[in-house]
């Protein structure tokens, strides 16, 4: 019930789009977050309190919006269905609503670490003759690290798990972009409940593994804390 | 408030920052990408939500709105929320207070089962409640004996969204509480305050800002909950439907505007839940300040 060549598609999907989200936060969040914390500029504050939108708007409706805003004739895809990238009704979309729900994890566990990081040895490592780029790669980047895998592993666990924003947008067609969580609704409907069971042990052990992993990443980032 | 020293110095040493500040150019071309990813993922689908949702007028906007099937989704979804956000509160109250206050065994195991809900997939979670109550679960046949509907029922949208709503207020107030300690209630304790007072006059009062915080974020995600709700319903138009299935329905019959219409009061929840949030933090903020140049220990307004 568990490996039916069906439910193997919706896993692949859901993990590799899932995985493809959490990797684009991850590089984009410890960019908010380094724009957020290190810089001035017009618009921060409110930019800061943006960043929680993904968390506090229901996820039907980000799901809703997105489908509209990637559409052949919506506001983005108006531009980018002509140029061959069409996020609505494809995997794309699936990795576009996956990175939306994620997007805050990242920023939200890196801001306080890079709000604590001490200055004086970034100012050490200048004085001593280090450029930025060296700076920045051997002496900011290993005291963040810990917290950006946190939240790579937190947006990643999410993902996975998603169901509300996906289902709006990615079309939902088996063995294409039919998500692992979608598959267990499509079994209750059916009264199917053996097979609804059996997908789900699948993602709970997966997002069991996750829990633990993420419990070990934050023990190993409180290490550089005092 | 940490940054202000490292800043202030910063300026008085000039130009021999070099070494730790990026040059210009490098640090407005990351503002710039920053900004354009935000743009693009935050603002453009707030934006069109709103756009969408008027495309036909007001008057199919509120139309769409007071139809009576999206009416009794809207009364349902405000049901919904006010059974569950007060029952999550008791619950997040009493579980952060035992956890900051006390040491019992199981501890850590409490903690982790709080989090639970933030882990599981909404599907699942939704599963587990038909396997527990729908008519072929566990206890299917005996409430059907006695009458009692739960799955495809009002009552298993509510226990969907405790469940899922759980860790919110626990969350906020774990930390708060483990900060302020319990050396404010013994001293009320020992002037010869009961439970009640110590509870009412010192508890309470240092841990608002985060209960209130809790109880916003808590009700936003009962309001707004999709996937756990999705399964527990049944979607009888009219009757289980809450507002995000509305949304679907509407969507899934190709009548994207009036999809929209309702989609527009969620997101204007999200954008009220966002202020007050912002709101509550520049309050904490500012009472931490006021407590400490005060340099009374604890000592809130």
């Amino acid at each position: 019930m568990a490996t039916t060549d069906r439910a193997l598609a919706a896993y692949r999907l859901t993990f590799l789009a899932s995985l493809i989200a959490a990797v684009v936060n991850a590089v984009f969040g410890t960019l908010l977050a380094w724009v957020l914390v290190r810089y001035e500029f017009p618009g921060r504050r409110l930019l800061d309190a943006m960043v929680d939108f993904p968390f506090a708007l229901p996820t039907a409706v980000a799901g809703l919006t997105l489908s509209s805003l990637f559409a052949a004739n919506g506001w983005l895809g108006r531009f980018l269905v002509p140029l061959g990238i069409e996020g609505a009704f494809t995997p794309l979309g699936v990795v576009i609503a996956l990175t939306f729900v994620g997007m805050p994890f990242v920023v939200r566990t890196l801001q306080p670490v890079l709000q604590n990081l001490e200055r004086e040895i970034e100012e050490a490592a200048a004085t001593l003759g280090a450029s930025r780029y060296r700076t920045f790669s051997s002496i900011v980047l290993p005291s963040i690290l810990p917290a950006i895998l946190t939240g790579f592993a937190l947006a990643f666990a999410r993902a996975v798990g998603e169901y509300g924003s996906v289902v709006f947008i990615s079309g939902n067609k088996p063995y294409q972009t039919e998500i692992s969580p979608y598959l267990i609704f499509m079994r209750l409907e059916e009264y199917n409940y053996t097979g609804a069971i059996a997908l789900a042990v699948v993602l709970l052990l997966f997002s069991f593994l996750l829990l633990g992993a993420i419990n070990l990443l934050e023990q190993w980032s409180s290490r550089f804390e005092h | 408030m940490i940054e202000t020293p490292t800043k202030k110095r910063d300026e008085a040493v000039g130009k021999s920052q070099r070494g730790t500040e990026e040059s210009v150019a490098v640090k407005w071309i990351l503002i710039s990408v920053a900004l354009a990813f935000c743009v693009v993922f935050l603002m453009l689908p707030l934006v069109n939500v709103f756009v969408q949702a008027l495309a036909k007028g007001w008057s199919f906007y509120w139309a769409a709105l007071t139809h009576p099937d999206s009416w009794a989704a809207i009364r349902l979804t405000l049901l919904v929320s006010a059974i569950s956000v007060p029952l999550n509160v008791l619950f997040g109250f009493a579980a952060s207070w035992a956890i900051a206050k006390f040491e019992f065994r199981g501890k850590s195991f409490l903690i982790t089962l709080i989090d639970l809900p933030f882990s599981v997939s909404p599907v699942v979670a939704g599963l587990m409640f038909v396997l527990l109550f729908g008519l072929q679960g566990f206890f299917g046949e005996w409430l059907d004996a006695r009458n009692v509907h739960i799955v495809f029922a009002v009552p298993g949208i509510v226990l969907a969204t405790v469940f899922i709503t759980f860790p919110f207020v626990a969350r906020e107030l774990i930390p708060v509480m483990q900060a302020t300690g319990t050396e404010q209630e013994q001293a009320a304790l020992t002037l010869g305050a009961n439970g009640w007072q110590t509870f009412w006059h010192v508890t309470l009062p240092s841990v608002k800002w985060g209960l209130l915080y809790g109880i916003i974020l808590c009700n936003a995600r009962a309001m707004g909950e999709f996937g756990a709700v999705s399964v527990v319903s049944g979607h009888i138009t009219g009757q289980t439907d809450t507002m995000p299935l509305r949304v679907e329905k509407l969507y899934n019959e190709y009548n994207g505007q009036a999809a929209f219409a309702i989609a527009s009061l969620l997101a204007l929840l999200a954008l009220v839940t966002l202020g007050l949030k912002t709101l509550l933090e520049w309050k904490q903020a500012r009472d931490y300040r006021a407590a400490s140049a005060a340099s009374i220990p604890g000592g809130t307004p």
